[in-house]
């Protein structure tokens, strides 16, 4: 075997002169199949992601457009305000735990007890807050931090024990579910106060139009102005930018899903409070994860545990806190499941919530086998399965029947999922 | 093209380690300076990776003396050894398939403007890097797994040039690699001794030691087995010196062949 030594022209400049100029390697490699600038650019690169296997978010949204078309078509109903609004109340409590499972989702593991979880975390408020008379604010503080103290007993079994999270959380579903009937005790069903701030949750409407409209002006706004002074920091440090074209195309994509919905809700009794509360938990979420070295940190968790090791990251903290995360929002979820049937009662958490919470992550397109997804994904993934739930219910479908299109629904996704990942690495993506 | 410095940067004086029943490393004296590529080499089982665990501190040692710059020093964590400026490079490759370039070359350290991660100032930094190793990667913006074998081994020697080592440990750098890829690499380790760093590389290919190594310490039964300086050394001698006997299959077939050759 021979020395493969060879030395090209360029490089005997650099060994000539070590302190060759920065630019001595093109900003862009010829090899990289670059996006050229402007608009067609990005259809082009559009189309090559799609055959990488890099759909993206592209199946669920024409999947939610055919959803809806059918239902639509059934039911001339299904896409009044009125219909629209419910949906996207009632989504709000599987969409806040379809969140907390996406961390878990994120690091490659999973969570089964968060319906449990939602369940104790409204058997806990209810019983404080209507059977012991406690402030309600401190209910919802002490529900909401039991919820949190769960998940980091899960994650301290499964981080610090080492033993599988699914089976952890499997022993959890039972568990939790067990207390909450112990908690509810031999009432069965406890009837909220619909004025406090519970019962409010899927309850309030900001009435007024302007705070739908401004809302949205505002989240359009703050985009453009942090994609523009991002790409502005971006050209003065002599790194590639986006195109000016492709802030204003996003821009122009963001106030059409800003601004239709606003109007939608405008046309029946205004902007939900539900909605807003969730908007503001998936944009703090996201940021937390792209934008700090914890959301960092569980990323290269779902990638390689080893390296992540290796790279100083505290392993075990950070798996904790992710439950911890998990358990939160899966009593946050609860309480908008009790403020929805006004009640916290014995089958709160239980039948196919579960399922929904993780075929809403994972319909989404965060992915099963980690390190891949976004906690945006909730929305998307929540939108498709309450739709489906309530076009069933428009049409009178039996719960049964329900069931079995949710399952088949969450195993097509999953099937979607692998395949994509499949893809991807023949794409060398994954 | 050496550059030898008064004092070496890493000294081992006498090392010896024992694990349990077996003696593993026996009085191993090992000098690398500044600008020098040593090239460990040992058949398998001869204590290269314990050696260099030693060094990098997840094996401290029983008996002997590191000497760090001429100082007597204490190596008996990772820490320890990362503190000092020894960056090590392990086999499997220590990086995220799914985080990009940037993310991985600064995962665990990241940098952050007002608390928040600065994807800008990282980016720019890892540019900058890149382009003085004349590393060629299609983007630092894809994820690893779009990258070749060895562009993913140079992202991780890269990785660990960010800390500005004094000594830089390649644990088989070119192990799995293609015959362009190893060149990439070598081409790396080449330029790492040309910016002044001392490397330990560790290899079972004589054609890569021989192509970028200043000198060959070999091990043997976890015992010095000499040491050769790469230019005046025949193949067949540091193979003879790994084997430890000069009648072995190679230097048989190379008698052989020589003969048939008049």
């Amino acid at each position: 075997m021979s020395t493969e030594h060879h030395t090209s022209a360029e490089e005997v400049a650099q060994l000539a002169n070590p302190s060759a100029p920065a630019d001595a390697i093109p900003a862009v490699d010829p090899r990289l199949l670059v996006r050229e600038q402007g608009l067609s650019g990005y259809l082009s690169e559009f189309g090559r992601k799609m055959r990488a296997g890099d759909l993206g978010s592209v199946p669920v949204v024409i999947g939610l457009i055919v959803i809806c078309g059918i239902f639509q078509g059934l039911n001339a109903n299904f896409l009044s305000p009125e219909n629209l609004t419910n949906i996207a109340i009632t989504m709000v409590a599987t969409g806040m735990m379809a969140v907390g499972i996406i961390f878990v989702l994120l690091l490659g593991e999973i969570d089964l007890s968060v319906g449990s979880v939602s369940g104790v975390s409204g058997a806990l408020f209810a019983v404080m807050a209507v059977t012991h008379g406690v402030n309600q604010w401190v209910a919802i503080l002490a529900a909401v931090a039991a919820g949190a103290l769960i998940g980091a007993i899960h994650g301290f079994f499964f981080a610090r024990i080492g033993a599988p999270a699914f089976a952890v959380t499997l022993s959890g579903l039972l568990f939790w579910s067990g207390a909450m009937l112990q908690i509810l005790g031999s009432n069965g069903t406890i009837n909220i106060d619909p004025d406090g701030p519970v019962g409010q949750l899927t309850t309030y409407f900001f009435t007024d139009v302007a705070a739908g409209y401004g809302l949205a002006a505002v989240a359009v706004v703050g985009y453009f102005l942090a994609s523009f002074f991002d790409n502005r920091r971006r050209e003065a440090a002599g790194i590639p930018s986006r195109p000016v074209s492709e802030i204003a195309l996003r821009t122009g994509l963001l106030a059409l899903f800003t601004f239709g919905p606003a109007a939608v809700f405008n046309q029946y009794k205004g902007l939900p409070l539900a909605v807003v509360l969730f908007v503001l938990v998936l944009v703090g979420t996201d940021f937390i994860l792209r934008r700090t070295s914890f959301g960092r940190s569980i990323f290269a968790l779902g990638g390689s545990v080893e390296a992540s090791r290796r790279a100083g990251i505290n392993v075990t903290g950070i798996r904790i806190t992710v439950f911890a995360i998990a358990g939160t929002f899966a009593a946050i979820g609860g309480l908008f499941w009790a403020s929805k049937i006004a009640a916290a009662n014995q089958s709160a958490g239980a039948g196919d919530l579960l399922m929904n919470v993780i075929a809403a992550a994972v319909i989404g397109g965060t992915s099963l086998f980690g390190g891949r997804g976004r906690t945006w994904n909730a929305l998307l993934g929540v939108m498709v399965i309450t739709s489906i739930q309530y076009g069933l219910a428009l049409q009178g479908i039996a719960t049964p029947i329900q069931y079995m299109i949710t399952g088949a629904v969450l195993l097509a996704t999953v099937v979607i999922d692998s395949v994509t990942r499949k893809t991807q690495k023949t794409a060398g993506r994954a | 093209m050496v550059h030898v410095s008064a004092a070496p940067v890493l000294a081992l004086r006498g090392v010896s380690k024992r694990f349990g029943a077996v003696q593993a490393l026996t009085d191993v004296e090992l000098e690398i300076h500044s600008g020098e590529v040593v090239a460990l080499v040992g058949d398998n089982g001869a204590g290269k990776s314990t050696l260099v665990k030693t060094i990098a501190g997840v094996h401290p040692i029983d008996d002997g003396v590191i000497e760090w710059e001429g100082k007597p020093v204490s190596i008996s964590k990772p820490h320890d050894a990362q503190n000092l400026g020894i960056a090590t490079v392990y086999q499997d490759l220590a990086l995220c398939d799914n985080i990009d370039v940037v993310g991985n070359l600064f995962l665990g350290r990241e940098l952050k403007r007002r608390g928040v991660l600065d994807e800008v100032e990282m980016e720019r930094r890892a540019r900058e890097l890149l382009t003085t190793l004349s590393i060629r990667i299609p983007s630092v913006r894809i994820p690893i797994a779009s990258l070749s074998g060895g562009q993913r081994q140079t992202v991780a020697i890269a990785r660990s040039m960010l800390g500005e080592p004094k000594l830089v440990i390649l644990d088989e750098p070119t192990a799995a690699l293609g015959v362009e890829q190893t060149a990439q690499v070598l081409d790396l380790v080449e330029r790492l001794r040309e910016r002044g760093h001392a490397v330990i590389l560790i290899s079972h290919n004589m054609a890569d030691v021989k192509a970028v190594a200043d000198k060959v310490a070999v091990l043997r039964l976890g015992r010095n087995n000499g040491v050769f300086n790469v230019k005046d050394t025949s193949q067949e001698e540091i193979i003879s010196a790994i084997t430890g006997a000069t009648d072995n299959a190679v230097t048989r077939r190379a008698a052989r062949t020589g003969e048939a050759g008049k």
